[in-house]
């Protein structure tokens, strides 16, 4: 039983350094994880879920404004960008983040081809953090199950 | 589209208890500040909650200006009328937070009354250490604050009526105007002037998309000084 708790608990450990340092993730999630505590066991769940509730509908609305037959709004797209660059710097998605920013400056530049391929891959980024992050929770609840307590990693 | 949104530290009559004529302030009780939170964004909202009430912060969180006023019951033409120079939500603090790092916006905001600038995304330390120095003005709290009476400003929707007044900074994207506002307070107390924070000169000419936020905060307090300035994000 140990010994299954130790090896799930290093496969956790592997797992979020390596969020960390392919990018995915930013000193932000770390404070995330701090804020929460045993009376509120499900705060970054929470957060993340919401955050991914935001990537679905943001995502949508600038697919729809890009896909005007006409003029693009493009301050319209750009406005969808801003809110989800919060949103991804607020939970420490790094990656959605950056993309945001390359993003905005096109929205700006009014580069349409520019804004539909940025789009196309702020759609597979967001799905591919939160794959990532639903293994995360898998492990967390293995972890659990087996008796073990979730260990907190330490980035630095 | 993106808005200011705003948070605003209220503050219970008891903690507005102030020396007058050679009496002394009573402790501060910190569990009896009240935030209102301003955000578009439902995640910023969660997570300024959290971060609000590990510090032990009672906090409201509404999703833009128009709610907050509604919350303040203030969103009527009477209370607006009532607005003036000396409308005790002047004493309220205003903190200001946005994901924007723009040096004349972040001037501006201070230069209309903001106590501080905090830049997103917004971390346990920014609030314990905005916590820590609204609570400390208060302790060197001076004449000008006053005893709050309870439910000194109506309200209209299902929330409790917020012990004290405060101000906020409305959705400033729309042509929103400056906005002053005062409490119906009973006469046993004098008013406090109101914090006038005019959500115009962040709409324009600086990005109308920003999402800032506002904390209100009092004037009196420490020099409205600017938030540490990040490197920008990459």
């Amino acid at each position: 039983m140990d010994a299954h708790v130790a090896q799930l608990q290093m496969q956790y450990r592997n797992y979020i350094l390596s969020l960390y340092q392919q990018g995915f993730l930013d000193d932000q999630f770390t404070e995330l994880k701090s804020l929460q505590d045993d009376g509120t066991p499900d705060f970054v769940a929470e957060v993340l879920s919401l955050f991914f509730d935001d990537c679905v509908k943001l995502v949508g609305n600038m697919a729809r404004a890009l896909d005007q037959t006409g003029t693009v709004d493009f301050s319209q797209v750009g406005a969808n960008v801003h809110q989800l660059k919060g949103s991804s710097s607020s939970v420490g998605a790094k990656r959605v983040k950056g993309l945001c920013i390359n993003f905005k400056e096109l929205c700006e530049a009014k580069n349409y081809e520019g804004c539909v391929r940025c789009l196309q891959q702020v759609d597979i980024e967001y799905k591919t953090l939160k794959a990532k992050l639903q293994d995360m929770f898998n492990l967390e609840k293995q972890i659990v199950q087996a008796g073990g307590i979730v260990p907190q990693v330490d980035i630095n | 589209m993106a808005r200011d949104g705003g948070v605003s530290c209220l503050r219970s009559s008891e903690m507005m208890r102030v020396g007058i004529g050679g009496m002394e302030s009573p402790p501060l009780d910190l569990d009896e500040v009240h935030v209102l939170a301003v955000d578009d964004s439902l995640v910023d909202r969660i997570v300024i909650e959290r971060l609000l009430r590990i510090t032990s912060c009672k906090v409201t969180a509404v999703d833009s200006g128009w709610r907050a006023l509604e919350f303040l019951g203030l969103d009527n033409e009477k209370a607006s009328a009532e607005l003036d120079e000396s409308s005790s939500f002047r004493q309220v603090p205003v903190v200001i937070m946005s994901s924007e790092n723009v040096l004349t916006r972040i001037d501006r905001c201070l230069e209309e009354g903001a106590e501080d600038f905090l830049l997103k995304p917004v971390k346990l330390a920014d609030v314990k250490r905005l916590r820590s120095y609204l609570t400390g003005d208060v302790k060197l709290s001076n004449a000008n604050k006053r005893k709050l009476p309870e439910d000194s400003v109506p309200v209209n929707t299902s929330f409790p009526p917020p012990p004290s007044p405060f101000t906020i900074s409305p959705d400033s994207s729309d042509s929103s105007p400056p906005l002053t506002i005062s409490p119906e307070l009973s006469d046993s107390s004098p008013p406090l002037s109101p914090l006038e924070i005019s959500s115009s000169p962040l709409s324009s000419p600086i990005d109308d998309e920003d999402d800032d936020d506002v904390l209100t905060s009092s004037p009196e307090s420490s020099p409205a000084r600017r938030q540490k300035m990040r490197s920008p994000l990459d």
